[in-house]
């Protein structure tokens, strides 16, 4: 492969597509995984969890915005075939993100009376969203097949990325938070690290013999060698993190952010095993991302602007990380 | 149904919806800023209560912009395939650049600006709240290109049915970009001023009679005493430009259906499009061509000249009426209240009560210009490359209709929701007046809890 423009630009923007997507998942499933939480959480509790992820919620959203957007300005053709076959599951995506996003604010600004109503639409709305979000997953991976087998395979990937996202919420409450909260969040990391590994595992049985594509990927020499890797490493954070909820919270707090770095690492992994798996389509079978790439002059102007805005977005979202760092307290206004 | 007009109505109901919100967060980002500003400048503790009560109704705001920002970004690919396949060249980099640009500079700065005030300086918050402000307006510049370059499309070639872009500047500031830009801006000043002084009236009849109330009150109806004159100059320069761009849309606008001068300007009528005639006219004569030609025998493009290729006459003459009604109606209440405030330093009860439901006006003119100028484009898509009916995805109308159903049943709880809140904010505000609880202003940021400290 001779390097030229018009064929390194739509293998930069699938890898920057791929990066927002990594990026949102990771930071909307914490906040995902909160919402889901919800449901077992007290009053009070919810306040704290709330504060935990107030300031950030609306900029982790944005990262699925870009990735949306990566996708319908560098792949148009596949934007519009991927979204057309995923109709309802993206509108049922799109319901929950509404309800969750507003209940948000709402809950704080209604008469007190009628907050319990907007934190249950907030539950409701996290859970349909995070649901959704992996039925699409699960369809996309057997290439938009939406038969019965398709379905079953779908609603297994929803339950098992709703459990990893319900991790991350986890995760997050023992880095923001301390006291009762943060040993409850403990116990929850516990029951959502098995009911995500139990989905992991038959998640990876499954698919190889769902998709005879991926079987063929997977388990070719020496192929197989080079992706070994992937699926141990995943295995061994586990397998560690399982260990480390019996010894949370630990001392003067030590280590509060290690469950949380180490989900990441999981979902990167994960995430790069997927990447792999669809190289170098970006509509499994159907369309590869220099047949569904934009034109090259356009791709050209928007990676200019990307170069240059990109790592200020993330000097920034640091930053604004940094102000909101240390444990949650109360979020008001002033 | 056809799903081809059941995508019409799902897309246009939610961009209907998405626009209340940013047609407020636009301007009140700035009208933040003013009250922070003057707190920085005369350390008056009114300026910060206005903040604070008018802080909340932009979080909520944004937040109903947001949701529904994101619904758009994945309705193009369901709803609208053959838009991207067909300009997706132009439309792409003008979305990206507006996400990345605008949208995570709002979204991460409103944190700052929304719960950053005990966490950072003074002088940072005011900074993060112009960066806020700044990337709601960036955000409208983008959003606004691309819409006015499928109004009126330039810099660009086609090549195998694909635009291709030419020339970026061309095509950014195309011929109706900077009217329509400015014309927005302006509406969006007005929604403000014209909410922030519906809801101080609404305060003032509840007896409120804080600073607070006063300060927003007059921010309130001074800015909109000033826009609305300048919104209707705008207005008819944004008119002229039509009119030398896409005469079809002002045909369709003023109910001319021939070619001709001495047009009337119908201020009254029932547009039948079979009949090609009006009923029940009621019309000032030469008056058409003397608002768009300056002289009674200007030449009007009429209907007639556009077969079967000019937009539906009946919503556009009817949407454009009520947008200048309104606006004339706004220009007749800022302008007595705006009397009353400087000379007799009150506002007469029944102007009060009129200012209420008129906090609601700016999003009544917003949409039916809005209404005016996108059925105007019809029956195109982009004015003359891609046709509405060609860009229509493949999915099922059952679909379209049942998902248009339940978001149309959203949309209206939301809005009631929203509605309800900011009634009650500002009920809760005229209830604690100048004694509600003011937080601790400081010149320097608290110290910052270290991670796992």
């Amino acid at each position: 492969m001779t390097f030229d423009w018009p064929t390194a630009l739509p293998l930069i923007f699938a890898g920057l597509m791929g990066l927002a997507i990594l990026i949102y998942v990771i930071l909307d499933g914490f906040d995902l995984g909160i919402g889901i939480l919800f449901a077992a959480a007290e009053d009070a509790e919810q306040d704290t969890m709330i504060a935990a992820i107030g300031p950030f919620w609306d900029a982790n959203e944005t990262w699925l915005v870009l990735a949306v957007g990566l996708l319908l300005v560098a792949f148009p053709l596949a934007h519009g075939v991927i979204l057309t076959a995923l109709y309802i599951p993206v509108f049922v995506l799109l319901v929950g993100l509404i309800l969750r996003g507003v209940a948000f604010d709402f809950r704080a600004k209604v008469p007190s009376g009628k907050k319990h109503r907007w934190n249950r639409i907030f539950f409701l709305g996290s859970v349909i969203a995070s649901l959704a979000q992996g039925y699409m997953l699960g369809v996309y991976v057997l290439g938009l097949d939406v038969g019965l087998g398709g379905m079953a395979f779908g609603v297994l990937v929803a339950f098992c990325l709703a459990a990893a996202y319900a991790a991350m919420g986890a995760a997050w409450v023992i880095y923001k938070t301390e006291g009762e909260l943060q040993k409850k969040a403990v116990r929850w990391l516990r029951t959502a690290l098995v009911l995500t590994a139990l989905g992991m595992a038959a998640v990876s049985l499954a698919t190889p013999f769902a998709s005879p594509r991926i079987f063929d990927k997977w388990f070719v020499w020496p192929q197989m060698l080079y992706l070994s890797p992937l699926p141990i490493l995943s295995a061994l954070l586990f397998l560690w993190l399982w260990r480390q909820t019996f010894h949370l919270p630990k001392p003067d707090d030590r280590h509060a952010l290690t469950p949380f770095l180490t989900l990441a690492a999981i979902f990167a992994l994960g995430f790069a095993g997927l990447a792999w798996s669809f190289y170098p389509f970006v509509v499994p079978d159907k369309l590869t991302i220099w047949q569904a790439a934009s034109a090259t002059e356009s791709l050209a102007i928007i990676l200019a602007g990307t170069v240059v805005v990109l790592p200020i977005i993330i000097f920034y979202s640091f930053y604004a990380y940094r102000v909101f760092g240390g444990k949650a307290t109360d979020l008001t206004y002033d | 149904m056809d799903p081809l007009i059941l995508s019409r109505i799902q897309f246009g109901a939610n961009i209907s919806f998405h626009i209340l919100f940013p047609t407020i967060t636009i301007a009140l980002g700035w009208v933040l800023l003013f009250f922070k500003l003057r707190y920085n400048a005369t350390n008056d503790s009114a300026w910060m209560r206005a903040y604070f009560t008018w802080v909340k109704v932009f979080a909520l705001s944004f937040a109903m912009g947001v949701v529904s920002g994101v619904t758009m970004s994945f309705q193009f690919g369901t709803n609208w395939p053959g838009y991207m396949e067909h300009v997706g060249n132009i439309a792409g980099p003008l979305l990206a650049y507006e996400i990345l640009t605008a949208f995570f500079l709002e979204a991460a700065f409103l944190g700052i600006m929304l719960f950053g005030f005990r966490r950072v300086s003074n002088r940072v918050h005011t900074l993060a709240t112009v960066l806020v402000a700044g990337g709601t307006t960036l955000s409208a510049f983008w959003i606004i290109a691309l819409n006015s370059w499928m109004q009126t499309p330039a810099g660009f070639e086609m090549i195998d049915g694909k635009a291709h872009a030419v020339d970026w500047w061309a095509i950014v500031f195309n011929p109706s970009m900077p009217y329509r830009l400015v014309h927005m801006l302006l509406a969006s000043g007005l929604t403000v001023s014209f909410l922030v002084a519906g809801l101080s009236a609404l305060r003032y009849l509840n007896g409120d009679r804080s600073e607070s109330m006063w300060k927003a009150l007059r921010t309130g109806v001074f800015t909109a005493a000033v826009l609305i004159p300048i919104q209707i100059f705008a207005g008819d320069q944004h008119g002229l430009n039509t009119l030398e761009h896409q005469p079809q849309k002002i045909a369709a606008m003023e109910a001319n259906w021939n070619t001709g001068p001495n047009v009337p300007l119908v201020l009254f009528a029932l547009p039948d499009e079979a009949a090609k005639e009006n009923r029940f006219e009621v019309a000032i004569p030469d008056g058409a061509s003397l608002v768009l030609r300056h002289s009674t025998s200007g030449v009007v493009p009429g209907l007639n000249d556009y077969p079967g290729n000019h937009p539906p006459v009946f919503p556009l003459f009817w949407s454009f009426r009520i947008m200048v009604g309104t606006g004339l109606l706004m220009l007749a209440v800022s302008w007595s209240a705006a009397f009353f405030l400087k000379r007799r330093h009150s506002l007469p009860k029944p102007l009060a009560m009129l200012m209420v439901p008129m906090a609601l006006s700016g999003w009544l003119a917003t949409l039916a210009g809005w209404y005016t100028t996108e059925i105007g484009r019809q029956p195109w898509l982009v004015t003359g490359v891609l046709k509405t009916a060609d860009a229509v995805g493949p999915v099922a109308g059952s679909h379209v209709a049942l998902t248009l159903a339940v978001y149309l049943t959203l949309y209206v709880l939301l809005l009631i929701a929203y509605l309800g809140v900011l009634v009650h904010l500002a009920l809760k505000a005229a209830k604690d007046g100048d004694s509600s609880p003011l937080p601790g202003v400081m010149k320097t940021a608290m110290s910052q809890p270290a991670a796992g400290e």
